[in-house]
């Protein structure tokens, strides 16, 4: 399978891609903020169809889209104005629309659209797996810096922002890198099952882990085991790859949560 | 004695709305335990966050320890215990991280704990008397023991002025005693400031030296042995 250079590529790609999505989705889920990886998603697709009408490589401007639509969810969030799943709704919502409007309007209804939404094995460049190295690394070198900072506004918002640790800008550099790990992640998994190997990962190791780092240490560990057992699988069953690296990680969660009743008693 | 907090000809309404609070003159010094208590949607959160300067005043003015609530440059070393369900006690976290992120703002946002912060953080966890559970994940300690973790995470910031909002909300009477108790202790011991806001004050009853009752103004501020009957707290044993 690796003397294949396209199976070489979505493993090299899929390995950021499995480190990355669930030590972002850690710190969602510890906020019960796991539904925005779907709502970055849906912006994303519109970040696609852009691409395609401006003649841009969709991965960028899927990541231009993506950090708006974080900033917009979290704007919202932060204002009060707007209870957060209205804030998610309406950023859902309006990215699915964009996209369908955008992509019809770039007369591209017809290209490889089920290859962004659902992942796909043969659709990783050179040029996308230096750009997946680029922003992986950057992003879990950025969670490594603030973990202690990100993990203290997960227990405690409130308690933060008295103490005067700047929340609001903290909060920005999740929705930065939520929005990030979705286009990085989005030629392999697919930008309708991102937001699943972001949060199904972390739920997993819940169940059996005993402290927030051994969560998130093994959310990771499942996160990548998923990701190249599901593209291990896709290559020799030819299934597509998103819906394979989640259901691995769905079937995870139901093992972990066997072991935990176990243990238990 | 300095001031830790100053209400002065305080109003304030949400969004321009009609007025929470009305007029309220309030002056808490350093190292006083106050008890600030009241009917639910009487106005004391909204007291307690206007004078931490989470909220602007909408007439008067709110100190902290002399200078504008909002502000205060010395925010790290206010302690504070938010409400319960704004908590993440089903985090899967156990004692020792949650303490450790009352050492956020003193220690720095970025990368581990030094040697200094992570010795303050096992000293705060001895304080509350959870060293044999400090790394137990909190999900599986008591109500009374989960707030004693968040006491010990504001303990953790060293601080000069420790307010607890509802601190008694799901824990049993036997718990919310020895939380008052250990609050009276720790008042004593290191003669930090503490502001007990609560619908129940009847667990602090005995320790506290002053009690403040609001409702929409001030209603009552004086020693609980002089408050009148009829606002005795009936939810409580010593009512």
């Amino acid at each position: 399978m690796l003397e294949l250079e396209f199976m070489r590529l979505a493993f090299g790609a899929g390995l950021f891609v499995g480190l990355l999505a669930p030590a972002v989705g850690f710190f969602l889920v510890q906020r019960q903020l796991s539904l925005v990886g779907d709502g970055i998603g849906h912006v994303a697709f519109a970040g696609v169809a852009a691409g395609y009408l401006l003649g841009l490589p969709p991965v960028l401007t899927a990541l231009v889209a993506s950090i708006g639509g974080a900033g917009a969810i979290e704007w919202l969030r932060s204002r009060k104005h707007t209870a957060g799943d209205q804030a998610l709704a309406l950023v859902f919502y309006t990215g699915i629309a964009a996209g369908v409007v955008l992509i019809s309007l770039a007369g591209a209804l017809n290209v490889d659209l089920f290859g962004f939404l659902f992942g796909s094995i043969l659709t990783t460049t050179r040029a996308d797996l230096a750009l997946v190295a680029v922003l992986g690394i950057a992003g879990l070198g950025t969670i490594a810096l603030l973990y202690r900072a990100l993990a203290a506004i997960a227990l405690d918002e409130e308690g933060a922002r008295v103490a005067g640790v700047p929340v609001g800008l903290l909060n920005t550099a999740l929705a930065v890198l939520a929005a990030t790990t979705v286009a990085v992640s989005m030629r392999i998994v697919g930008i309708l099952l991102i937001a699943a190997l972001m949060v199904l990962p972390v739920i997993a190791a819940s169940r059996i882990a005993r402290s927030m780092r051994e969560t998130l240490l093994l959310g990771m560990a499942i996160g990548v085991g998923s990701v190249l057992g599901g593209l291990t699988l896709a290559y020799y069953v030819d299934l597509p790859p998103g819906g394979t690296i989640v259901l691995i990680a769905a079937a995870t969660f139901l093992i972990t949560s066997a072991a935990s009743g176990l243990r238990r008693g | 004695m300095s001031l830790a907090v100053e209400l002065r000809k305080l109003s304030f309404g949400y969004g321009g709305g009609p007025l929470v609070l009305r007029d309220v003159d309030l002056e808490i010094s350093a190292g006083e335990f106050v008890a600030i208590a009241g009917p639910n949607g009487g106005g004391k959160t909204t007291l307690m966050r206007v004078a931490l300067g989470l909220e602007q005043p909408s007439t008067g003015e709110a100190l902290l320890f002399g200078e504008p609530a909002a502000r205060f440059s010395r925010r790290s070393t206010l302690g504070y215990l938010a409400q319960r369900s704004q908590l993440g006690v089903d985090a899967p976290a156990t004692v020792r991280e949650v303490v450790s992120a009352g050492r956020l703002a003193v220690g720095g946002l970025f990368g581990p704990l030094r040697r200094r912060d992570r010795s303050i953080v096992t000293e705060a966890i001895e304080r509350v008397g959870l060293s044999a559970s400090a790394d137990v994940p909190l999900r599986t300690l008591s109500g009374g023991q989960q707030q004693r973790a968040f006491i010990a995470k504001a303990l953790a910031a060293e601080p000069s002025l420790l307010v607890l909002d509802e601190p008694t909300t799901g824990v049993d009477v036997d718990a919310q005693e020895a939380l008052a108790a250990l609050l009276d202790r720790l008042h004593r011991e290191l003669g930090v400031t503490v502001l007990y806001v609560s619908h129940e004050f009847g667990a602090v009853e005995r320790f506290v030296e002053r009690l403040v009752l609001v409702r929409g103004g001030i209603v009552f501020d004086g020693s609980p042995a002089e408050l009148p009957h009829v606002w005795h707290d009936p939810s409580h044993v010593h009512a």
